[in-house]
């Protein structure tokens, strides 16, 4: 399944709700202009949801990191929402674990933006 | 005594196509090995890894440039071939991804998949000079 990704704004966070494969020629391209998009937009609050993520590369990863870098070197924050078994194993292989700040509840990873 | 390798034998383009291509190849070899689902899974990912480094690092992106994917299926193990037409590189050369300097970069996360989801993983130099990446996965019996 390719990737598909939908925006929507909870108070002043942007979810983006994704599916599919975030993988070099699929979803990466993609995610970066989502992410820049958003920035552009203002949007500085971001919370990725990974539920319908089923399989991602190390390119993949690149850009989760990217997104992550360049809200941060904008004074935003971006966060992750709903990792998969797989997904998650891949973020502790690769020690990027240490690096997101990552949630399993959609509520409590929105407040954490006002925490 | 030991059979015979059974051998197969792809050559794919450099295009971006060829990386789901061969990661699905490797998955449906794995799965006729007799390898489980999990396994299965991190083989394909570590084909996908292997033929995307040849098609960006390698091969430059360039299409005339071919990319050979061999699998070996021996009574032990699954050995996988990835060989491109590029300028080569020594494993040594890869930055760990894991250190505190190299965490937020680009560089080395294929390499650790792979070395991560197979058993061996080795880069040689191909008699055309590319690079060869072999890696293998042992059966668990």
């Amino acid at each position: 399944m390719s990737f598909k990704a939908t925006s929507r704004v909870v108070g002043d966070v942007t979810v983006i709700d994704m599916d599919g494969r975030i993988t070099l020629g699929e979803g990466s391209a993609l995610l970066r202009d989502l992410v820049l998009q958003n920035l552009s937009q203002g949007h500085k609050k971001i919370v990725l949801n990974l539920a319908g993520i089923n399989y991602i590369d190390s390119s993949g990863l690149g850009e989760l990191v990217s997104g992550y870098r360049l809200m941060k070197s904008e004074d935003g924050e971006l966060k992750l929402l709903n990792l998969n078994k797989k997904v998650t194993d891949l973020l502790q292989i690769t020690q990027l674990y240490t690096v997101f700040d990552i949630h399993s509840q959609e509520a409590q990873a929105i407040a954490s933006f006002h925490s | 005594m030991p059979s015979k390798a059974q051998r197969i034998e792809v050559i794919l383009e450099t295009l971006i196509e060829s990386i789901a291509l061969a990661e699905e190849l490797g998955v449906r070899v794995a799965a006729a090995a007799g390898f489980g689902e999990d396994d299965q899974y991190k083989i394909g990912l570590s084909v996908h890894e292997g033929v995307m480094n040849a098609y960006q690092y390698g091969n430059r992106e360039q299409r005339d440039r071919k990319i050979h994917l061999i699998f070996e299926l021996h009574d032990d193990k699954l050995v996988i071939h990835v060989v491109d037409q590029g300028a080569g590189f020594r494993l040594a050369d890869v930055p760990d991804p894991r250190h505190d300097e190299n965490v937020l970069e680009d560089s080395g996360r294929g390499v650790l998949l792979m070395k991560a989801f197979m058993d061996e993983v080795e880069v040689l130099s191909s008699a055309a000079g590319g690079a060869e990446v072999v890696m293998a996965k042992r059966h668990k019996r």
